[in-house]
């Protein structure tokens, strides 16, 4: 068998093996690779179950194999309940995906969410992405308790203060920093338009690598966004992916328009909509559309797709985009405690061991004595 | 994909959850927002924030008064100088700011607005939900804190201030006097610089 020709983005070392981060890199991430080699990313929203099966969340999962990048774990968006965003990254994280963890400052305080910091770091997340998060009256849950113990500022600057000087925000020191590429949100399209270029000025400070934005619909407002973040060298230090979707139909966009928080639909996109024969179509033509004058616009390095409940579109979308330029993103990416699962595994299939503590006991003595 | 389409057709949309929930909690007595139930009866803050600029000059004549009276606040002895002089913060930041007592003023910062005001409570506005009229997402008919603040910022003369990465509310400081806070720091700064230079 000749050997297989050295390919990007895999350990040198055997294929099975974690990568190892590059000198200047936060994280082992392939999503922060594919950024800073200058290729055009792609990262995709995972639709969260509302159920306790770990199939679901694989299942919904390999739409993307092979034309993401990354996979954002969303942590109840809109204020809706589902799974959480620790738990569908602790299934993709199992299963190799380069997951993006979002952390809401809706539903937990400071304490809970260094923990989650860590965990999700020691679980193989790379990826980190600090929100806000949405009001609870936007949810299905208004009576619930607000937490926002932290504002999105101040939980990047948390995640990097422990990434970077190795401690809590107490002072208290880490053995080992989470290695994380850091993420915000941005929304180019809600006011105060002349303050949202330096609100991702703040947000670059507070330790923010790569955005994302909001839905856009709206692709002139956000060619005005970016030529005051290119004036201001925003786009120099940190990686802007834009987010797309394709709307469902015209009543659906309606209805996202006055439901959902900071989302800007012009009226010429519903006109759109509505004009078409097949409305489901049209805005998947729509979004790939969006993509196409997006993508030509200097400073953005990707696209975030949103296709909420037409996840099936995506790999679509991308194809019919060409946003990839014929690259194949990575399906699945070798954990750090592969080794360890796999020999716990080889141990279980193959070893026959006994788990009863008897003779577990009996065992261990035989082998003592032996060793003596 | 056949997994996927057979969910589909069982499970219902969040749209239609939704919009279940909105039915039920359609009544809605006034002021029963935990925002609004705290807040008080008559404020000025939006004359406040118009007036950003004459306020902020009046904060800095006001806090230097504050810092030469620190002798006195120091015979009195701060701790016990703590309940009037928070009483009075209370009743005229409350007036001007609707004031929450935070303990930790950043209004210098957020252009005369008081950021404790944001359902969200955010120190580094405004969240990405600020509705095409400028209004606040989660109360409707309230306008956006941090659109008000960047207007007043605009008018200050040290409005860059608003570019600062805010550090997180320190919980434990809730219900004191911010002004006394500040004083204290800024007469211990006063002689620690003294110390160092006779030193």
């Amino acid at each position: 068998m000749s050997p297989r020709p050295p390919q990007i983005d895999e350990n040198p070392e055997g294929v099975d093996l974690p990568l190892e981060p590059l000198p200047g890199h936060a994280s082992r991430g392939r999503l922060e690779r594919v950024l800073r080699r200058g290729e055009f990313a792609v990262t995709a929203e995972l639709n969260p179950p509302d159920s306790a099966n770990a199939q679901d969340v694989y299942e919904r999962a390999a739409i993307f194999d092979g034309w993401v990048d990354g996979i954002n774990a969303v942590d109840a968006s809109g204020a809706n309940c589902h799974m959480s965003s620790m738990g569908i990254c602790a299934l993709l994280t199992r299963m190799g995906y380069a997951t993006i963890m979002q952390i809401a400052c809706r539903d937990r305080n400071r304490i809970a969410i260094q923990g989650d910091v860590l965990g999700a770091a020691a679980m193989g997340v790379s990826n980190i992405m600090c929100l806000t998060g949405d009001g609870v009256q936007a949810g299905d849950q208004p009576g619930a308790k607000p937490v926002f113990d932290l504002d999105c500022m101040s939980l990047l600057e948390t995640v990097r203060t422990m990434r970077d000087e190795e401690k809590f925000l107490s002072g208290r020191r880490l053995t080992t920093p989470p290695a994380v590429f850091l993420g915000a949100a941005i929304n180019p399209f809600a006011p105060p338009c002349d303050f949202r270029p330096q609100r991702l000025a703040k947000k670059i400070a507070a330790g923010a690598q790569f955005v994302q934005s909001q839905y856009c619909y709206d692709v002139p407002m956000l060619r005005e966004y970016m030529k005051r973040v290119r004036d201001m060298g925003l786009d120099e230090k940190c990686f802007i992916l834009v987010g797309v979707g394709p709307l469902a139909s015209a009543k659906t966009a309606r209805w996202i328009r006055t439901n959902v928080p900071g989302v800007h639909i012009p009226d010429a996109v519903i006109a759109r909509l509505e004009g078409a024969e097949n409305q489901k179509e049209e805005g998947k033509r729509l979004c790939i559309d969006i993509i196409n004058e997006v993508k030509e616009i200097e400073g953005v390095s990707g696209v975030h797709v949103m296709a909420y409940r037409q996840e099936e579109f995506v790999a679509e979308i991308v194809h019919d985009s060409g946003v990839l330029k014929g690259r194949r993103p990575w399906k699945r990416e070798p954990g750090l405690d592969d080794a360890l699962v796999a020999e716990r595994l080889d141990h279980i299939l193959h070893d026959n061991p006994s788990e009863r503590p008897v003779e577990m006991v009996k065992d261990a003595s035989e082998t003592s004595v032996d060793t003596n | 994909m056949t997994g996927n389409d057979s969910t589909k057709t069982t499970t219902v949309t969040q749209a239609t959850l939704v919009k279940k929930t909105r039915e039920r909690l359609a009544y809605r007595p006034a002021d029963v927002s935990p925002l609004r139930r705290v807040q008080r009866r008559y404020t000025m803050r939006r004359w406040s924030v118009r007036h950003a600029r004459f306020l902020e000059w009046v904060y800095a004549r006001f806090s230097s008064l504050f810092l030469a009276l620190h002798p006195f606040w120091n015979a009195v002895g701060y701790a016990r100088a703590e309940k009037p002089v928070k009483f009075v913060e209370r009743q005229v930041k409350g007036l001007m700011f609707d004031c929450r007592m935070c303990g930790q003023c950043i209004l210098s910062s957020t252009g005369m607005s008081c950021p404790m005001n944001c359902p969200k409570q955010l120190r580094n506005g405004p969240c990405g939900g600020v509705r095409a009229n400028g209004h606040c997402e989660v109360e409707p008919d309230m306008p956006c804190v941090w659109v008000k603040a960047w207007e007043g910022a605009q008018a200050m003369r040290n409005g860059d201030a608003i570019l600062d990465v805010q550090k997180p509310v320190d919980q434990s400081l809730r219900e004191s006097s911010a002004w006394l806070r500040v004083t204290a720091r800024a007469a211990q700064e006063r002689e620690n610089a003294a110390g160092s230079s006779a030193a």
